[in-house]
């Protein structure tokens, strides 16, 4: 083989390295979905409070997983919503969330996450209406869960009824959904808290806690407090 | 050749100076460092040794370690003690060129050594065996099914995995289930361990229990909480994107702490007690999907997360 040959070679070799390292770079390590920031104009540890509103559907038509199930997160500065589950708030602060459940039932694996912990009250309201505890058991009536086991934070999700049409495209903008509303004091101090759905949700998966379920972006999260 | 020739005795060979009892020095040098080490090991070091004596099993567990230890010490020392003499006495010499000596068979020191060896692996072997046997011993009470049990009525604690937290349900109290594990000193305690999804592993750490949580297993381990504090408790079988952060604290407290915890706990969790299945060893997974199944036939949609059948199309 020819000098100039062999070091074409080795120059085609080196970039092809050089590429993929930067590929898993950009890809992997840097990518991943955006991080919804709620701590703008608030000064951590006064007790202030932020408004979180997220929803979840029963698809997401807006990624390559459209089958997948999947929580988006309205963004506070654009009000558009975002495909993502990591949001940054203040700590020492009280967060009021707004979750939009658009997605039908699904009963949850082990009951005993159908009973709210960790919200100021132990309650939540389902389209206004105070609740403490659904049964997933009894009847069509539980989507998901939000929970922080961190936080002891555990929201069952209500779904809409029987007879609903479920929104077929998302970020859902209508259909039959229900509106929980809550609130939870973050810690004083920083630190990541991840956040999960508890029903085994990732159809098509081994015990339903695959795809949507370990996946950042759809079913789980991360929610950064900031001191 | 003349007769006297004949009767003349061969030259006798120059008598080798008598060298130093290497044996004896390296013995003497190796018997204080043994015996300084496994007082070390016994008497400061092995009350230090994990996990502890929080429990009857730790407590078991660290003797074992101890034991082990004092009998592995002599041995690392001797090796080291025969390595540093090799090397400061048998060097090479400054100038010295020739070969050493030759090696000869000693068959005292090969009886002595095969000997010893033999009876310190063997006794480890017999001691290992009884201690996994006997009671606190970690193969004794624990499996499915125990060769060994406590007397009397032990505590049941069924510990449920699932991704990627554990709870607790207490059968002897109403079979209410909490996040909280909370145990009394004193007190002979039966988890019983299962998965209701993938394969977990329950790791009470300072209490020295270690048992996997498999779905449709009930995993019995036995222990005595010895003394009241905290410990921690750990999967330690990867299961998923969150095992990291399947950790908690649980708490030894005193019986009648933990019987005024069990009663306000019990009333103040009755109303999801209420909607729980009923208690049992283990929990049929396939629950989930035959309430899927119903709702399939009602045509309600949703998520109909569940135990897939192996022909089903996606597996992670």
């Amino acid at each position: 083989m020819s000098l100039p040959v062999r070091i074409a070679t080795l120059l085609v070799a080196f970039l092809a390295v050089v590429g993929g390292a930067v590929f898993i770079l950009i890809h992997y390590l840097l990518g991943g979905p955006p991080v919804e920031n709620f701590t703008a104009g608030v000064r951590p540890d006064t007790g202030a409070q932020v408004s979180v509103v997220m929803q979840e559907d029963p698809q997401n038509t807006v990624s390559t997983r459209p089958d997948w199930v999947s929580y988006f997160i309205k963004s506070p500065t654009t009000g558009a919503w975002v495909h993502t589950t990591l949001f940054t708030v203040p700590a020492g602060s009280r967060v009021n969330m707004t979750i939009l459940g658009y997605d039908g039932c699904t009963p949850l694996r082990n009951p005993y996450w159908g009973r709210v912990t960790g919200t100021i009250g132990n309650v939540i309201r389902v389209n206004g209406k105070p609740t403490s505890l659904i049964n997933s058991w009894s009847g069509c009536n539980v989507g998901h869960t939000f929970s922080i086991p961190a936080l002891n934070v555990n929201v069952p999700m209500a779904s809409p009824g029987l007879t609903a049409t479920l929104c077929g495209t998302s970020p859902c903008t209508s259909g039959p959904h229900k509106v929980v509303t809550f609130s939870f004091m973050t810690p004083r101090h920083s630190g990541d808290y991840i956040w999960q759905c508890r029903v085994p949700c990732g159809g098509g998966f081994l015990d339903g806690f695959g795809g949507p379920m370990q996946t950042i972006g759809f079913m789980t999260g991360s929610m950064q407090v900031v001191a | 050749m003349s007769a006297a020739a004949d009767a003349a005795p061969p030259p006798a060979a120059p008598a080798a100076p008598a060298g130093p009892n290497h044996g004896l020095r390296i013995f003497l040098l190796w018997l204080p460092l043994a015996v300084i080490a496994d007082l070390v090991i016994w008497i400061v070091w092995g009350p230090h040794l994990p996990p502890g004596t929080m429990s009857s099993s730790a407590a078991n567990q660290q003797f074992d370690i101890k034991v082990m230890a004092v009998l592995a010490a002599p041995v690392m020392i001797f090796v080291l003690t025969y390595f540093g003499y090799a090397l400061i006495v048998w060097r090479q010499r400054d100038g010295d060129t020739e070969d050493g000596p030759a090696l000869h068979g000693n068959s005292r020191v090969q009886a002595s050594w095969i000997t010893i060896t033999s009876v310190i692996v063997l006794f480890l072997a017999v001691f290992g065996t009884v201690e996994l046997k006997i009671a606190n011993g970690a193969g004794a009470g624990e499996g499915p099914s125990p060769i060994w049990k406590p007397g009397g009525a032990p505590l049941q604690v069924q510990v449920i995995g699932q991704q990627w937290k554990f709870t607790y349900r207490y059968p002897q109290f109403g079979g209410f289930e909490t996040t909280q594990l909370v145990l009394p000193e004193g007190q002979w305690v039966a988890f019983h361990v299962t998965s209701l999804d993938v394969i977990h592993s329950f790791w009470a750490y300072q209490l020295g229990v270690k048992a996997d949580a498999n779905p449709g297993v009930d995993n019995v381990a036995y222990t005595k909480p010895e003394h009241t504090g905290g410990f921690v408790v750990r999967c330690s079988e990867l299961c998923g994107l969150w095992h990291g952060a399947m950790f908690d604290y649980g708490r030894v407290v005193s019986m009648s702490a933990f019987r005024t915890w069990a009663a306000s706990t019990r009333v103040q969790l009755a109303a999801v007690t209420r909607i729980l299945p009923p208690y049992a060893t283990t929990y049929d997974p396939t629950v989930v999907p035959q309430i899927n199944k119903a709702m399939a036939k009602a045509g309600i949609g949703g998520a109909n997360g569940y135990y897939y059948p192996p022909q089903d199309p996606v597996q992670p």
